[in-house]
C-alpha cells in the first residue's frame, strides 16, 4: 500500500505491506533510526513518536494508519543545527545514561511543554509514566524537562529595555 | 514482531465499515485504537485477514448528556474521557477510572469502545460500566440493538457482539439523585493490568441507598458484578456495618487466580478492602453532591 506521511516537516511516500508497523516504517523504510525499539509489546515507550503532536507508541500502530498524518521523531526536534530546549536541558542535567529511552523521553517532554509550559514534578512524572528508563535515571530526566520549561519561559519573556 | 498479513481498509463512514464487516464476516476485525488488537496480532493470537480501520469515521467520538442519558461514542480515547468536563462533574466512577487505564501514551490512542469489546477480565472500564448499569449500542447492516453491559460481557475476551457488528456507543444512565462513585485500582506499576480493581456507584435518596452498583476487575474470567453485594445495599441505611457486609459478599463473588501479581487469597482480601473503601468514598461524594 502507498503511504504518504509528513515526517519532521518533509513529505515522504513509501509502498509498504499493511502489516508493517509504524516503527519499522520510520526506521527501516525512511531510515530514521533515532526512534528505538525496546520491548515491542507496548510497555516501554522507547518507540514513542509524535503523531500530529500527540505521543504514540509506534510499535503499536501500523504504518498505513499514519497515511496523511504528521510525524515528529527525535531527528525533528533540532532546527537548523540548533538543539531544542528539551535536548539542551537533557545535556545540561545529565538526563541520559545509556541513551536508549532518551529520544522518546525528549519527545514526551517536548509534547508536555506544549500543553503545560510550567509542569510540576508530579506533572512530569505523570507524563513520562508510559516510558521506562532501564538505567532508572528518572531524577535527572524529570529535572531536565523542568529545566527546559524554565529555559523556554525565559526565552519567551520580552527583552527588558 | 511481525503480524500475519492482512488487507487494510480505511472506512470513511459507518455505512462503509458495516458493509465491509458484512462482506468479510469472521475474517475481519475492527481496528480502533489498536492498543490491544495490535499486540495480539503481533503475538499471533489474532490473525484477521481484513482490518477495518474506523478511526476516520466522523461522529463516533462524542460525549454528551441529554434526556437522562450520557452517550459516549465508542471512538472516545481514554485521555479524552479523562479530560471531559461532563464526566469530571457528574460521573466520578468514570472520571476515576479513565486516567488509570494503561499508561498516558496508550491512553492517547486506546478507545472506550475497543476496551469494552476486547473484554479483557483485567480491563478497567468493563467494571465501571457494570457498576453504572450502562449499555452498549451495536450496529450492523441488519440494524441496531442495545445490550446491557451484563449481557454484553460473556467470557474472557468474549462478548455478545457479532462479527458484522460495530460497537458505536455506550449509554450510561444519568445520575438522577444524589450519587457518588469511584474506581480503585491496585497495580504494581503504571501500565500494568490491575491486580484488583473495584468500581463503585451509589445513589442516595432520603438518607438511604436507592441503588448500588459494583464492578470487579481482574478477579475472574470476566468483569464481575457482585449482585448479592449490590442487593445487600439497595434500600439499606449507609452504615459502616452495611458496607462491610457488602464488601464481604463482593469478595465471595470474586474468583481470582494466583499469579505473579499475588495469591488468590490476597486478591480476594483486597476486593473486600477496596469495596469497603470505595463505598465509603462513594458515600462521601454522594453526600456532597
Amino acid at each position: 500500500m502507498k503511504v504518504t506521511v509528513k515526517v519532521n516537516g518533509v513529505e515522504r511516500t513509501a509502498d509498504v505491506e499493511s502489516r508493517l508497523l509504524l516503527v519499522h516504517l520510520i526506521r527501516e523504510v525512511l531510515g530514521l533510526t533515532g526512534t528505538h525499539i525496546g520491548c515491542d509489546t507496548t510497555h516501554c515507550g522507547a518507540c514513542t513518536v509524535l503523531l500530529d503532536g500527540t505521543p504514540v507508541k509506534s510499535c503499536t500502530m501500523f504504518g498505513v494508519q499514519a497515511d496523511g498524518r504528521e510525524i515528529t521523531t527525535v531527528e525533528g526536534l533540532a532546527t537548523n543545527g540548533q538543539l531544542d530546549a528539551v535536548q539542551e536541558a537533557f545535556k545540561e542535567e545529565h538526563g541520559l545514561q545509556c541513551g536508549f529511552c532518551t529520544p522518546a523521553m525528549m519527545l514526551v517532554g517536548a509534547s508536555l511543554l506544549e500543553r503545560n509550559p510550567d509542569p510540576t514534578e508530579d506533572d512530569v512524572r505523570w507524563a513520562i509514566s508510559g516510558n521506562i528508563c532501564r538505567c532508572t535515571g528518572y531524577m535527572n530526566i524529570v529535572k531536565a524537562i523542568q529545566t527546559a520549561a524554565r529555559a523556554k519561559a525565559a526565552a519567551s519573556e520580552p527583552a527588558s529595555v | 514482531m511481525l503480524p500475519a498479513s492482512f488487507e487494510y481498509h480505511r472506512a470513511s463512514s459507518l455505512e462503509e465499515a458495516l458493509d465491509l464487516l458484512s462482506t468479510f464476516g469472521e475474517g475481519a476485525k475492527v481496528l480502533a485504537g489498536g492498543q490491544s488488537l495490535i499486540p495480539l496480532m503481533k503475538l499471533r493470537f489474532a490473525s484477521p485477514e481484513h482490518l477495518v480501520d474506523v478511526n476516520h469515521i466522523a461522529g463516533l467520538d462524542g460525549i454528551a448528556e441529554a434526556d437522562g442519558v450520557l452517550r459516549i461514542g465508542s471512538l472516545v480515547r481514554h485521555n479524552a474521557l479523562a479530560a471531559s468536563d461532563v464526566i469530571g462533574a457528574r460521573y466520578p466512577t468514570i472520571a476515576a477510572a479513565a486516567p488509570q487505564v494503561a499508561d498516558p501514551i496508550v491512553r492517547n490512542l486506546g478507545t472506550i469502545g475497543g476496551s469494552l469489546a476486547h473484554a479483557d477480565p483485567a480491563g478497567d472500564l468493563g467494571s465501571v460500566m457494570l457498576a453504572l448499569g450502562a449499555s452498549v449500542v451495536l450496529r450492523s447492516t441488519r440494524g441496531e440493538r442495545t445490550l446491557p453491559m451484563s449481557e454484553f460481557l460473556v467470557d474472557t475476551f468474549e462478548t455478545a457482539i457479532s462479527a458484522d457488528e460495530i460497537l458505536t456507543e455506550i449509554r450510561v444512565p444519568a445520575p438522577s439523585a444524589r450519587a457518588g462513585g469511584t474506581y480503585l485500582k491496585l497495580e504494581r506499576k503504571v501500565g500494568d493490568f490491575a491486580t484488583v480493581g473495584v468500581a463503585v456507584y451509589l445513589v442516595l435518596s432520603n438518607g438511604t441507598i436507592e441503588r448500588a452498583g459494583i464492578g470487579l476487575t481482574g478477579v475472574g474470567l470476566k468483569n464481575i458484578e457482585p449482585e448479592q453485594a449490590e442487593a445487600a445495599l439497595a434500600g439499606a441505611e449507609p452504615t459502616e456495618e452495611r458496607f462491610a457486609e457488602a464488601a464481604r459478599l463482593a469478595a465471595e463473588a470474586s474468583h481470582p487466580a494466583s499469579d505473579v501479581r499475588g495469591s488468590a487469597e490476597y486478591k480476594r482480601h483486597m476486593v473486600d478492602i477496596y469495596v469497603r473503601r470505595g463505598l465509603s468514598t462513594a458515600f462521601d461524594s454522594a453526600r456532597a453532591a
